[in-house]
C-alpha cells in the first residue's frame, strides 16, 4: 500500500513561466511530508506535480521524474487517470460534490473505477468515514447532501472520499486553511492516524502545524520577483524548526523574510 | 454565497456544544457576523447624492415600464378578443374549424392550431436540444481554447440570420432534400400514427416535419449560448476534486458539469420552446395549408398560431375577425407564459449547487 516517492530534478512550467527549479527530494512511506514556504514559491506547484494534476492547468509543463516505488509516473507509456487514482488529493477549500448524498460522495471514486456491488461500496463506505473520523456524526444521514456539512465536516468527508481508494500516496493541499481551530484540530489528529498506513504529503502555510505533523520538512523559498521557486532543503522537522541547515529556513521560521 | 447558509444552518447533533462554543470564542471564523458594525448606520442619515437619485429613479422606471408594458399587451389582447369570442358560433377551444371570412359567421377554433403549434416546438425541441447540449459540452470541455472561441461565434451568428431566410431556405433546399427520406419513413414505418401519410403533398416538403427541423436550427443558438455559459461556471474545485479521483474527461463532465449546469440546461431548452411556440414567417412559408384537419403525423401540414396569424393580414379590415385571430394571440401568449414560467421555477427548484 503505501509507497514511496523520489522526486528527480523536477522542473515545472506554466507556459513559458519557469514556476520551480531542480526539486529533487524523497518522501519515504508511511511518514508525513511537509512542504513550507512563502506564497507563489511553487510548494502546491510541486504537490501537484506528484499526482499529475499540474499539466491540467493549460500551458503546464513538467520536466525531470517522480519515481512511485521506483516507477516514473511520468513515462509515456502511464495514464494520467491511473495514476490520479493511486495517489489521492485533499484540496484547500473541502470540494465534495453538491449534489451527491454523503455516501455517494466517498465511493465516488470506486464508482469511477466500475466497482458496483452495493453492499461492497456500503462497507467502504463506512470504513472510510471512519477513517476520517467522521463517521459517528454523519452515520445517521448518509443520503444526506454533503454539501449541508460544516466546513470541517465536509473536508473530513473529502479525506474519506481520497482514502476510500486506498491510495499509495495522499497529498494535501493546504487542507485547514480554509477550517477553523477546532477543526484543524480534528484534521491534524486524523493526518497522525492515516500515516499509520498512508504516505502523505501536506502542504501548509501554518508553520506549527507542519511542526506538529509532519516528520520530515521540506523548505522552498523564491529568490525574487518572476524567479522561479525553490527547495531550499529539506530534513527532519525536528532539526528545520530547531537547528535547520540554510539561514533563509531560520529566517523563515523565526519570522524574519528576506 | 455561502456564509448566510452556514449562519442560518442549526446545531446538527455531530457538532458537539462544546465544539462550537469553543469556536466561537477566541476565532470566530465560522460564526455570523455579530450585529454591531449595523448599529451605527442606522443612527446616521445615508448618504446620498444626486447621481443615487438620478439612477435609482432610472432603474426603478425600467422596471416598471416593462412590467405595465407586459400588462398592457395582455389587457390589450383581452379586449380585443372579447367581442369576437362572443361571437363565434363553434367552441373556441374544442373546434378544428376556422372560418372568419364571413363576419356575421364566425366560425373559429384553436384545436389544430394548438396542436401543430406545440407538435412543430416540440419536435424541433427534441432535435435541438441534444445537439445544443452536445455544441455547448464541446466549446466548454473539449474545444481548444483557441478554436473554441471562434466557433462559439459562428453559432451566435445562427441567431442572427434572419428567419424569412431560414423559411426560403426550408423551403426551397431542406424540403427538398428530405422529401426521398420522408417518403422512406412514410413507406416503412408509416404504422406510426406519427409518420403516416399526412394530409399535404409531401413531395413540396410543406410538412410539420420540415418546419420543426428548420425550427430547430433556430432555436439552436439560444440554447447552446445559454448552456455554454452555465456549463462554463462549473467551480474549478469540483472539476479538480473529480480528476484527482482518477475521472476521465467523460466522467468530469457526468460527476461535475452536468449536475452543475442541469437547472440552466433545461431553462435554456424552455426558452428555446418559447421561441420555437412563437416562430411566425419561416414556419409560415414552410408550412402548407392543409384542406382536412390535423392527423397527428408528422408529415401534416397546416397552421401554427403565428403563422395562422401572419397569413391572415387581408382580413384584418374587419374587428370581428381581427378580433378572432387576436384571441388566438392571445392564447399564444399564454402558452409562453405558462413555459417560460415552468422554466423559472425549475431552476428556481435546483438552488442546491450554489
Amino acid at each position: 500500500m503505501a509507497k514511496r516517492l523520489d522526486i528527480k530534478d523536477l522542473n515545472l512550467f506554466y507556459g513559458k513561466f519557469h514556476a520551480v527549479e531542480n526539486v529533487s527530494l524523497a518522501v519515504p512511506p508511511k511518514n508525513v511530508t511537509a512542504f513550507i514556504g512563502p506564497s507563489g514559491c511553487g510548494k502546491s506547484t510541486v504537490l501537484r506535480s506528484l499526482n499529475r494534476m499540474h499539466e491540467v492547468a493549460p500551458g503546464a509543463r513538467v520536466e525531470g521524474k517522480v519515481l512511485l516505488d521506483g516507477e516514473d509516473i511520468y513515462t509515456s507509456t502511464v495514464d494520467p487517470v491511473e495514476v490520479r487514482r493511486t495517489i489521492g488529493m485533499v484540496f484547500q477549500r473541502p470540494n465534495p460534490f453538491p449534489t451527491m448524498s454523503i455516501r455517494d460522495n466517498v465511493v465516488a471514486g470506486l464508482r469511477l473505477a466500475g466497482l458496483k456491488d452495493k453492499k461492497k461500496l456500503d462497507e467502504v463506505a463506512e470504513r472510510s468515514l471512519r477513517g476520517a473520523n467522521l463517521w459517528n456524526e454523519v452515520k445517521d444521514r448518509l443520503d444526506k447532501p454533503g454539501g449541508g456539512l460544516s466546513g470541517g465536516q465536509q473536508q473530513r468527508l473529502c479525506i474519506a472520499r481520497a482514502i476510500a481508494v486506498q491510495p499509495d500516496v495522499l497529498l494535501m493541499d493546504e487542507p485547514c486553511s480554509a477550517l477553523d481551530p477546532i477543526s484543524t484540530l480534528a484534521i491534524e489528529d486524523l493526518i497522525t492516524e492515516l500515516k499509520k498506513e498512508y504516505t502523505i504529503v501536506i502542504v501548509t502555510h501554518n508553520m506549527q502545524q507542519a511542526a506538529r505533523v509532519s516528520d520530515q520538512t521540506a523548505f522552498f523559498n523564491l529568490l525574487g520577483v518572476g524567479q522561479p521557486g525553490q527547495l531550499i532543503e529539506v530534513d527532519d522537522t525536528e532539526k528545520i524548526f530547531s537547528n535547520p541547515g540554510q539561514k533563509a529556513t531560520e529566517d523563515y521560521i523565526s519570522g524574519r523574510f528576506g | 454565497m455561502k456564509d448566510p447558509v452556514v449562519a442560518k444552518r442549526p446545531a446538527r447533533p455531530g457538532d458537539t456544544g462544546a465544539e462550537r462554543g469553543v469556536a466561537a470564542a477566541p476565532h470566530a471564523s465560522e460564526a455570523p457576523i455579530p450585529p454591531t458594525p449595523e448599529a451605527p448606520e442606522t443612527t446616521k442619515a445615508p448618504h446620498v447624492r444626486p447621481g443615487d437619485r438620478i439612477f435609482r429613479g432610472l432603474a426603478t422606471g425600467s422596471g416598471v415600464f416593462i412590467v405595465v408594458l407586459i400588462g398592457a399587451i395582455g389587457l390589450f389582447l383581452i379586449l380585443q378578443a372579447i367581442p369576437s369570442l362572443g361571437l363565434d358560433n363553434v367552441n373556441f377551444l374544442t373546434s378544428r374549424e376556422w372560418n372568419t371570412t364571413d363576419p356575421t359567421n364566425l366560425r373559429f377554433g384553436i384545436l389544430d392550431l394548438t396542436l401543430v403549434t406545440v407538435v412543430v416546438a416540440v419536435l424541433a425541441l427534441l432535435i435541438a436540444m441534444p445537439i445544443a447540449l452536445g455544441i455547448a459540452l464541446f466549446l466548454t470541455q473539449y474545444a481548444p481554447r483557441n478554436l473554441a472561441r471562434p466557433f462559439a461565434y459562428v453559432v451566435d451568428l445562427l441567431a442572427a440570420v434572419p428567419s424569412i431566410v431560414f423559411g426560403l431556405w426550408g423551403l426551397f433546399v431542406l424540403g427538398p432534400v428530405l422529401f426521398p427520406f420522408s417518403e422512406w419513413l412514410i413507406e416503412n414505418l408509416g404504422w406510426i400514427p406519427l409518420l403516416a401519410k399526412g394530409n399535404v403533398n409531401v413531395q413540396l416538403g410543406g410538412t410539420i416535419f420540415t418546419a420543426g427541423i428548420v425550427v430547430a436550427v433556430m432555436i439552436l443558438p439560444i440554447i447552446t449560448a445559454v448552456s455554454r455559459e452555465v456549463f462554463e461556471r462549473t467551480p474549478t474545485m469540483h472539476i479538480e476534486g473529480a480528476i484527482a479521483l482518477g475521472a476521465t474527461k467523460w466522467e468530469v463532465v457526468r460527476t461535475t458539469v452536468l449536475p452543475f449546469g442541469k437547472a440552466g440546461y433545461v431553462s435554456a431548452s424552455m426558452l428555446g420552446l418559447g421561441r420555437a411556440l412563437g416562430e411566425t414567417i419561416a414556419v409560415a412559408i414552410i408550412l402548407s395549408t392543409a384542406t382536412s384537419s390535423f392527423g397527428w403525423s408528422l408529415f401534416d401540414g397546416g397552421s401554427t398560431f403565428a403563422s395562422k396569424i401572419a397569413l391572415a393580414a387581408p382580413e384584418f379590415n374587419d374587428a370581428r375577425s381581427a378580433g378572432a385571430y387576436i384571441a388566438a394571440g392571445l392564447v399564444l401568449f399564454v402558452l409562453t407564459f405558462v413555459v417560460n414560467a415552468i422554466a423559472r421555477s425549475i431552476v428556481a427548484g435546483h438552488k442546491e449547487y450554489e
